[in-house]
């Protein structure tokens, strides 16, 4: 894939979160925080496909290091926005 | 087919999930279903990740089972309190994610070689140091929002040059690096460490008070160093999460200087939070302030039709939030419509205030934002104040020479009674002395907040 191609990619994805986010009510910004922690937990798909066989031992570490930082945030933030989205109930009772 | 073609296709329905998720956060209602399919948009990629051909299964499992247990414990331990110190350091875990990958890829494919253009060699900086920077910048916050460290300024004179001096370095480091890509080796781990000393440095001077705006900043960030990241290994689902992610960051960064009264630019370049009290406030008139007691506050009260709460950082600091809910509950009983009006910046984080009245049980439909309850004012029968200072100052409106002007308030001094629930006269963080509470609408409910609550639902019951 060329630079250009990957900073079309970049430069649509930008304005589509800009978009995406400002609609986002200032009620849930705490799980939008930790949403996006997980979001950017991402990164762990880029370590996984990049860890090829042979790497050197010094590789290695950077590489596992990667993966596991990265898996902490994707289940950690998923975790524990579904724990915060889970509290937010509607007036019990209340009409449906 | 080609297996990367099938692998892409993954990332393009993921990246669509991601989207989804987002969107459904636009509502309470949908927001915990958005939450799912955004995890399952991760699942996906992460599954589509793992048939690439010729990958080390042993490492990346051993990486990924040790993270998984860290994280979901981390997540399922944490008070909700502290959910500022748990985005601090999941923000710090990103931005090294990402500088590991970069360093990851560069020592395996690029060290040694000369196959590295100098477009590759300039995203590689870019990770690195965006990564770095995070890193060590989140820890710093961290530190200071679990109080490990002070939360005061740290502040020396010539902060700014030392900083000037430190990004002069990172650039001259990352033209030498880009010149040789193969032979830097050198030259890029003299840039980590100096990454790492700018993360510290720019977070380092800023107070404990504008943290919300400093870890949305850093959320921002680590967005940024994964989409970084992306570019490096050339993979577009990185780059799209990224961008998210760095949008989300920036747009939240923004709200909260607004609301603090604050450039973004005063945030970038530091020297933040260390603002100075002027003489500007405590002068002039004031007048006597009109203090009441749990049983006026009771009269008050029971007499209301409606009842609109002003929870600030006060509240969480005396963990009043189950007793706030209590009297609300009794109110309502009681006949009274009851809302919560919540400043966007209350709490320690942004959205924190709305996070520990949901834990607390209060529905949604209750909270209400700034924007929505100020047209709304003069219909409101009681204002209760709590732990809220500054937020409520009408000197942000009215008084061009306060440092808050312009700040937006909820503008509770149009409500018919306004009842504040202070500790004592004292001044806000701000250290700015607030006419609301001399004014003639105004009773003062002096002493702890959890106290004074907890005396009003006895003189509920015991009526």
């Amino acid at each position: 894939m060329t630079p250009v191609f990957l900073t079309f990619v970049l430069v649509l994805s930008i304005f589509l979160g800009f978009e995406l986010i400002s609609k986002v009510p200032s009620t849930l910004h705490t799980p939008l925080m930790s949403g996006s922690n997980a979001i950017s937990g991402v990164t762990l798909v880029g370590a996984i496909a990049s860890f090829h066989l042979n790497q050197s031992a010094f590789g290695i570490i950077l590489g596992t290091a990667a993966v596991c930082l990265a898996t902490i945030n994707v289940v950690g933030g998923y975790v524990v926005t579904d724990r915060m989205l889970g509290m937010f109930k509607k007036k019990v009772g209340g009409e449906k | 087919m080609d297996l990367s073609i099938i692998i892409n296709f993954s990332y393009i329905i993921s990246a669509a999930l991601f989207i989804f998720g987002l969107k459904m956060l636009s509502s309470p209602a949908t927001a915990r279903k958005g939450n799912t399919l955004s995890a399952i948009g991760m699942l996906l990629a992460i599954i589509a990740a793992l048939v690439s051909q010729g990958i080390d299964y042993k490492w990346i499992a051993l990486g990924m089972a040790a993270g998984g247990v860290i994280g979901f414990f981390a997540a399922r331990l944490v008070a909700m309190t502290a959910m500022p110190e748990m985005v601090a350091i999941f923000n710090g875990f990103g931005g090294a994610a990402s500088l590991l990958l970069a360093w990851f890829e560069y020592s395996g494919k690029y060290q040694g070689n000369d196959l590295a253009p100098v477009f590759t060699a300039i995203v590689l900086v870019l990770s690195i140091f965006i990564g770095g920077m995070t890193f060590s910048g989140s820890m710093i916050a961290w530190g200071k929002l679990s109080e490990k460290i002070s939360g005061k300024p740290y502040l020396f004179s010539g902060q700014h040059i030392v900083n000037i001096i430190i990004i002069a370095t990172a650039l001259g480091l990352s033209v030498l690096f880009a010149m040789n890509p193969g032979e830097g080796n050198f030259y890029l781990l003299i840039l980590i460490a100096v990454a790492l000393v700018f993360g510290v440095m720019s977070v380092i001077p800023i107070g404990g008070a504008d943290m919300p705006v400093v870890i949305a900043l850093l959320n921002s960030y680590s967005g940024i160093a994964a989409c970084a990241a992306g570019f490096v290994i050339h993979n577009n689902i990185l780059i799209v999460a990224g961008a998210l992610v760095g949008a989300s960051g920036i747009i939240l960064t923004n709200i909260m200087c607004k609301a603090m009264n604050r450039s973004l630019a005063n945030v970038l370049f530091s020297g933040f939070g260390a603002v100075t009290v002027s003489g500007a406030g405590g002068q002039v008139d004031q007048g006597e302030v009109r203090p009441a007691t749990a049983e006026d506050v009771y009269y008050i009260l029971e007499a209301a039709d409606s009842v609109a709460f002003v929870p600030g950082y006060g509240l969480a600091v005396a963990q009043a939030q189950h007793q706030v809910r209590e009297l609300g509950e009794i109110l309502e009983k009681n006949g009274t419509d009851v809302q919560y009006a919540i400043h966007p910046v209350a709490g320690r984080m942004p959205g924190h205030m709305n996070v520990l009245l949901a834990e607390a049980n209060v529905p949604y439909d209750q909270l209400i934002e700034m924007d929505d309850i100020n047209p709304n004012m003069e219909t409101v029968d009681v204002v209760v104040v709590i732990g809220a200072n500054d937020v409520v100052n009408p000197a942000a409106l009215e008084d061009e020479s306060s440092p808050i002007y312009g700040m937006p308030i909820i503008e509770v001094h149009r409500a018919k009674t306004v009842i504040v629930l202070k500790r004592s006269m004292s001044p806000g963080f701000a250290g700015i002395q607030n006419a609301l509470f001399f004014n003639d609408n105004t009773r003062m409910f002096f002493g702890d907040a959890k106290a004074s609550i907890t005396g009003l639902i006895a003189e509920f019951k015991g009526s």
